[in-house]
């Protein structure tokens, strides 16, 4: 039991410990770059380019040579100002639309970008459906116990 | 009418299925080249035999051919060495290669042991090209026509039957523009 809290401990204190050495090591210091801004917007591509590679990592994670080539290009565009549009239209124009996390919506991936809708909309239609009609009442759908009836779900109830 | 709408969800379940089926053959590592239909990326690099030769996209003029990406750090260009050799020398297949990531001495002695397939090779070592045509693994062959444009490509090993399955219609296709 106690191995099993600590277990748990751990696994809820750890993103706060790597949160926290995540401010000071990591890509900061490997790609240093004069402005917050800047800083973050490297951060930010990093996080939303896939590594064509490794195809469930970012460039940030992946340890592949093309993820590496990638951050180095990354940096090297947004050191020269470059604005995230920029650089992900770079990369997609050597990759691929395939390398970015966001996908332009478009027709083909129309259905991507509404299928969560098209999930919600359902939902909220059956769950119309299903109330509306419940709300009707006893008596269409399941008519109410006899006296009798009554007694007897008690008896079973109290067993 | 409610009778109707009973079955909504058989056909719904029907449809989602043959839609997943559709899916399973696929290999989610074989990406379409963003570069299909249009021209190779500009470059100036060397030759691997002539470092003071400076090479364009230029050579991809004139007639159509293969641009194969290797290195000598990659077992599968090992693996698909022997019918690059055969397409070459048997079916006259113009190839170029692309020396990607490579040592030039290394690459030397691999083509002197192995034998030469390409016509000519354009060093890379710094991945410049490899990285503009958006290579992620080698070995990856592209056809290129013959206005220097590319028409396809395949990642992995060439082998012959990727060539007669693959590569060979769409190669045949644009070898006969060939004025």
């Amino acid at each position: 039991m106690r191995a099993l809290m600590t277990c748990l401990l751990l696994v809820v204190l750890s993103p706060l410990a790597m949160a926290q050495s995540g401010d000071t090591g990591g890509s900061q210091d490997l790609y240093p770059l004069e402005s917050t801004e800047k800083q973050e917007r490297f951060r930010n591509l990093l996080d939303e380019l896939r590594c064509p590679k490794c195809q469930n990592q970012n460039i940030a994670d992946s340890d592949a040579p093309i993820a590496e080539d990638m951050r180095n290009e990354v940096y090297r565009m947004v050191q020269e100002g470059a604005d995230e549009q920029t650089v992900v239209d770079a990369m997609i124009e050597r990759f691929g639309e395939f390398v970015h996390y966001k996908p332009a919506f478009d027709a083909r991936t129309a259905l991507l970008w509404l299928l969560p809708l098209i999930v919600v909309l359902v939902g909220l239609i059956v769950v119309t459906v299903v109330v509306r009609r419940s709300a009707r009442g006893p008596g269409t759908d399941s008519p109410a116990l006899t006296e009798e009836q009554r007694r007897q779900a008690d008896e079973l109830l109290r067993r | 009418m409610k009778r109707a709408l009973m079955f909504l969800p058989v056909l719904l379940a029907v449809a989602f299925g043959i839609f997943l089926y559709a899916g399973l053959g696929k290999d989610p590592q074989e990406l379409e080249s963003a570069l299909i239909g249009k021209p190779v990326p500009a470059f100036q690099l060397g030759a691997l035999r002539e470092p003071d030769r400076t090479l364009t996209p230029e050579i991809f003029q004139g007639r159509a051919a293969l641009l194969n990406v290797w290195g000598t750090w990659c077992p599968a260009c090992r693996d698909e060495h022997d019918d690059l050799m055969w397409l070459a020398e048997e079916e006259g297949i113009p190839i170029i290669g692309l020396n990607y990531k490579d040592n030039r001495n290394a690459a030397l002695r691999w083509l002197e042991d192995l034998g030469d397939p390409y016509q000519l090779n354009v060093f890379d070592p710094q991945g410049t090209l490899g990285f503009d045509l958006g290579v992620y693994g080698a070995p990856e062959t592209y056809i290129i026509d013959p206005q220097g444009i590319v028409r396809y490509r395949h990642v992995g090993v060439v082998n012959p039957q990727v060539w007669e399955e693959k590569l060979a219609p769409v190669f045949r296709q644009y070898q006969e523009e060939q004025p």
